[in-house]
């Protein structure tokens, strides 16, 4: 180069700095014939014909290596190596386990420089988040779960681990998906088939040798390279346990819809369109820093990239001219300079869907700004891009873009900021910007995500839950919350044909009941028996076959009704711990004077013993205890995350849930749903046992005699699995607990996979209702919530 | 992508021409009329400026050439300081020589730069050694600056911080770097601040005023801006962190502060003021960071002697180290170069 030192005196420009890359080139050379599959440790050829991807550098579209494509048969291997390794691997002593994450995490520091050049040649991110970032969050990941392999026998002694977990990551942050996600599973003691994205799986390989170099026991960790045919092998595979995924929205149902009904556990970290919300009051300079770690980080093909940026109108030109400043300065570079703010697009594919929305969004009305900075004239880039004049409606303002592009509305109270944050089908993460204490804290209680961010964005640590709200997915990675996605709490279903009370089928109508004034019961809504829309009963038998009551039988309108009732009782959600205890120990109460009422009832129904028709009542009274008592107790988190913060994982309800009751022990069962809805703050629809519904008809006096408020609770009775369909296709429903058969547990899963809404069904297995263990407890409590973690850094 | 519309960018445009013409057109600060909205809508958030400083440290680097070019503007902008009890002619003298010629000439060609001398941004002393540094640097156009209004804490009569303005300015120094009563920042007795700084501004005259805030003892993020920000609605045509003497002295994140509050005072008034660290930076290193602060911050038109100094003692000798190490490929030495 020509320039004179005295000329760069001048204009006093950056020049050049280029990371150095050629040992990364060296070892991307040895590797010419392609990469294998790794599987039991070892590199294996994949079976049959070869197929092969091209991974290739987005920033100069060069190749970098063939990638073979696993196919049935080798997802066959690694499943079944995992399998192999599995009883090996979950009996070693957590120690053990702790001593090969500490392992990992020492030899992915030592390897810190190649792992982060290799990234961002993969990927196209800026050298400076892929070394000061990424790789960074990889090693503190480990190191984290090694410190939970260690106290898992001591802090979670009643949780074994799953068994082969299935793992299918994006390519935004190769390594760091692989680490969220391998780390906890295997600290736990599962085993791992990971799956890493067809354009980045670079990264993943070399921590394969990696893996080999720590000695890590064979088939710990099998790693399989391919496209989305790969993930679905992996994804329907009978062996595996688990599916975590993270990823688009739409491959998130594709999966919830094929794992139906399969018992595979799932956790689901998805798309996003969150919001950036700046207050007047807000240090709007920092605010644009924010943003730039926001939306032009990693060239904003972020999951929880603050996207929608919500700003207070009186400040709205001041902070859009200071961004716009500021992009002016922006530096679009290659990804191994290090002294660039964006780097490549992942790949010509995805440029080319960001052109097409940004295209779609000018169409529509928006107005488009992109500064005049020098854009390299060969390679994957995209200007830094603001949209303003987004309608709620613009597709900019409604689809994730998964590129650098900011859409820009405006607010005037902080009520209408909440509501414009929330008008999304997402709810990944939030991050808020105001010297406010008051008004930082109040806005998030109010938005529904799963992160929220205060006067930061962007912050991972491995002790603190990521995951989302709505159709962001369910789930969290890291935290105490993020283990219990790997883990199973030890024996909690008794194997089908050990029912403790087998409900009998009910026998054939002999007679019409005539022991009773002529009494139907209705369906309860809103705080009031209504008759159901349909106009129609279910006629109720003892088990000598008597008629003994009608119930109304419920219909979808009801179904429509009841959740329109509980959105309305929103109040419920936002009242506090204690009064939620009041209300459940007033039921208890009442139903305590009531005991012999329904000891008989239930004797009746059930055929049950005097004696034992009295335990279940005295038992649900307790469980009702039980809530009461927990209401005020499911304390949230303090993360210790290593930054000058306060992280605090908030457990809050998830909404509007739904449940269906099983047959089994009708009452106790019915309570021990109920409750734990009730005393986080969930407004709940219940459709009680369909064989004994008197049970919960009966109940509804107690509910109205106990200031339960209206729609907290609305009861339909009716046929489980019809209601069950309508409550799962529900885009109001949040939540869904569902205890019937195998068969309905299928439905019940795949339709929820519309809006995505959380379910936790039993797959026709049974439950001891009667045992404290597994009939009542945290379990529960974690089923009927969602943990928010809220960052607040502080200083002055 | 035809539907682009960009906007033109004042007044940050990066591409302006550079160079002492232009900056000598530049529009010196008057005071304006104490306007306490300036002041109010003020928030500092400082994990985010402690964010912003750790990541900008990773987001620009200059290496090579570029690196030897930046830190010989740093060069041009360093105040080389002596502020010591026992501060003599000769030791003023030899500061002064110093100031005239930082760099070794066979360093220089070997840059490229025989025929660009430099020199550094100014000499800073106690009025005592004003005249003998005025007569040392005589037909170099060096400015002498003076630190002055009982310095460092400002505690001494009012009457006589002014005076002894005055009798610097006449001793020949075209610079002064007051000291401002912290107890007005730390009471919020903003008024106060404006008419203490505004008054030793009219002592200054044609002498150019640094207003040091003495940062370290000032105790929040947002008092640093304000008290920034009423300072320059003063007339200071600096603002400088630090006397060197108080335990916190210069540092990056009290830098973004300052820097944010000149380009909010520039937005508003179109004036732009000056900007000295002072005390504490020590490396080359560390001098090429606050410069690409600057450069990020405010603006390439920032990175000249007339809008930024550094307040520093050291630095020149490490940065004539790192020269040598940029020609000679070598490790080198500070005996190597001549001392000040």
């Amino acid at each position: 180069m020509s320039t004179k030192i005295a000329e760069i005196f001048d204009s006093m420009s950056y020049g050049p700095a280029p990371e150095q890359s050629d040992y990364v080139t060296d070892w991307l050379a040895r590797h010419e014939g392609g990469f294998d599959l790794f599987i039991d440790g070892q590199w294996q050829a994949p079976e049959g014909t070869r197929n092969s991807l091209e991974s290739r550098n987005p920033a100069t579209g060069d190749l970098l290596a063939s990638i073979a494509i696993a196919g049935p048969a080798d997802i066959d291997k690694a499943v079944a190596a995992a399998k192999k390794a599995y009883p090996k691997w979950s009996g070693l002593s957590g120690h053990e386990r702790a001593r090969h994450l500490y392992a990992l995490a020492r030899l992915i520091q030592k390897n810190s420089r190649f792992l982060a050049v290799l990234e961002s040649m993969d990927n196209g991110k800026p050298i400076r988040e892929s070394r000061d970032i990424d790789i960074p969050l990889v090693a503190r990941h480990f190191y984290h779960h090694a410190g939970w392999a260690q106290l898992m026998e001591q802090d979670l002694p009643d949780y074994e681990p799953l068994g082969v977990v299935g793992q299918i990551i994006p390519w935004n942050f190769p390594l760091l998906m692989m680490a969220w996600k391998i780390a906890p599973a295997i600290a736990m003691g599962n085993c791992v088939v990971m799956k890493p994205a067809e354009y980045t799986s670079l990264t993943a390989l070399y921590f394969a040798e990696l893996c080999r170099e720590a000695g890590l026991p064979n088939g710990v960790v099998n790693i399989v390279t391919g496209a989305g045919e790969t993930g679905e092998l992996l994804v329907r595979h009978e062996d595996v346990a688990k599916i975590a995924f993270t990823g688009s929205t739409d491959v998130g149902r594709l999966i919830r819809r094929s794992t139906a009904g399969s018992g595979k556990k799932l956790t689901l970290e998805l798309g996003g369109k969150s919001p950036f919300i700046v207050f007047d009051d807000a240090d709007l300079d920092s605010a644009v820093e924010g943003l730039v770690d926001a939306i032009w980080f990693n060239q904003g093909q972020v999951c929880c990239a603050g996207s929608r940026l919500i700003v207070e109108e009186g400040v709205a030109d001041s902070l859009i001219e200071k961004i716009k400043h500021r992009l002016s300065n922006f530096r679009l570079g290659s990804p191994l300079d290090k002294a660039i703010d964006m780097g490549a697009i992942v790949d010509p594919i995805q440029h080319q869907r960001i052109d097409e929305l940004v295209g779609q969004s000018v169409r529509e009305g928006a107005v488009l700004w992109q500064p005049d900075i020098p854009t390299p004239e060969k390679g994957c880039y995209y200007l830094p891009s603001i949209l303003t004049d987004v309608a709620p409606a613009n597709i900019a303002a409604r689809e994730e873009i998964f590129g650098p592009v900011l859409t820009v509305t405006s607010f005037r109270t902080l009520a209408e900021a909440a509501d414009l944050a929330n008008n999304t089908r997402y709810g990944l993460s939030a991050s808020v910007w105001s010297e406010n204490i008051n008004r930082a804290l109040e806005i998030s209680g109010l938005v529904k995500a799963g992160v929220l961010w205060i006067n930061c964005t962007n912050q991972f640590d491995a002790a603190c839950g990521f995951g989302g709200y709505r159709e962001s997915g369910f789930g969290r990675e890291g935290g105490r919350e993020g283990l219990y996605e790997y883990m199973k709490l030890r024996d909690e279903w008794q194997p089908s044909g050990r029912d403790i009370i087998e409900a009998k089928a009910a026998p054939k109508a002999q007679s019409k009941p005539h022991d009773l004034i002529d009494r139907t019961a209705k369906i309860y809504i809103g705080g009031k028996q209504k008759r159901p829309d349909g106009g129609n009963s279910l006629p109720v038998m003892d088990q000598g076959g008597k008629l003994i009551g009608l119930v109304g039988d419920g219909n979808r309108k009801d179904i429509r009704d009841a959740v329109e009732a509980a959105f309305k009782a929103e109040g419920w959600s936002k009242s506090t711990g204690h009064n939620r205890a009041q209300i459940l120990y007033y039921i208890a109460e009442n139903l305590a004077i009531r005991e012999e009422e329904f000891a008989h009832r239930l004797s009746r129904l059930t055929g049950a013993s005097a004696k034992a028709a009295k335990a279940e009542v005295l038992a649900s009274i307790s469980r009702l205890f039980s809530y009461g008592a927990w209401a005020d107790k499911f304390d949230g988190l303090v993360h210790n995350p290593p930054l000058r913060n306060i992280a605090l994982a908030i457990n809050e309800p998830l909404g509007v849930t739904a449940v269906l009751c099983p047959d089994r022990s009708p009452l106790l069962s019915f309570i021990s749903l109920l409750a734990p809805h009730l005393a986080m703050g969930n407004r709940t629809v219940i459709v009680p046992s369909q064989r004994f519904p008197l049970i919960a008809t009966d109940f509804y006096q107690i509910l109205e005699t106990s200031d339960v408020p209206d729609g907290a609770v609305n009861i339909v009775t009716g046929h489980r699995d019809g209601l069950a369909d309508v409550l799962a296709r529900h885009d109001q429903v949040d939540g869904l607990w569902y205890f019937g058969t195998a068969k309905g547990s299928e439905q019940v899963e795949r339709l929820s996979a519309d809006n995505l809404k959380r379910c936790w069904v039993n797959y026709g297995k049974a439950r001891d209702w009667s045992s404290p263990k597994f009939g009542e407890g945290r379990q529960f409590l974690r089923e009927a919530t969602q943990v928010k973690n809220v960052w607040l850094p502080y200083g002055d | 992508m035809s539907e682009q519309k960009v906007t033109a960018l004042t007044p940050f445009d990066q591409n302006l021409p550079h160079g002492a013409g232009h900056n000598a057109s530049m529009m010196r600060n008057t005071a304006i009329p104490f306007d306490a909205g300036m002041i109010e809508h003020i928030r500092v958030n400082l994990s985010a400026v402690e964010r912003r400083i750790d990541t900008l440290k990773a987001r620009r680097s200059v290496k090579k050439k570029w690196q030897a070019a930046w830190l010989l503007k740093a060069i041009s902008c360093i105040d080389l300081t002596t502020l010591s009890g026992d501060d003599t002619p000769g030791r003023v003298r030899r500061l002064c020589a110093k100031a005239r010629q930082p760099v070794r000439p066979d360093l220089m060609a070997a840059l490229g730069m025989a025929d660009r001398p430099i020199t550094v941004g100014a000499v800073c002393v106690y009025h005592e050694m004003v005249s003998t540094a005025v007569e040392a640097l005589k037909g170099s156009h060096i400015p002498v600056a003076a630190v002055s209004t009982g310095f460092p804490a400002g505690l001494s009569p009012f009457h006589l911080r002014l005076a002894e303005i005055h009798e610097s300015v006449a001793a020949g120094a075209s610079e002064i770097d007051i000291v401002i009563s912290r107890r007005h920042v730390l009471t919020s007795n903003w008024q106060a601040l404006y008419e203490e700084v505004k008054a030793f501004r009219e002592a200054c005259g044609d002498a150019h005023l640094k207003a040091i805030l003495a940062t370290g003892e000032l105790g929040s993020a947002t008092k640093i801006a304000k008290a920034s920000m009423v300072a320059m609605m003063a007339g200071a045509d600096f603002i400088k962190t630090s006397t060197g003497m108080e335990k916190i002295n210069a540092t990056q994140p009290t830098s973004l502060i300052m820097m944010r509050a000149i380009r909010d005072y520039y937005e508003r008034t179109g004036y732009k003021i000056g900007y000295k660290p002072a005390g504490g930076i020590s490396t080359a290193k560390d001098a090429v960071q606050y410069l690409v602060l600057v450069k990020e911050e405010l603006g390439r038109d920032w990175l000249e002697p007339t809008l930024f100094r550094f307040g520093a003692s050291r630095l020149l000798t490490d940065i004539e180290r790192q020269l040598e190490h940029f020609v000679t490929g070598r490790y080198s030495a500070a005996h190597r170069h001549p001392m000040g």
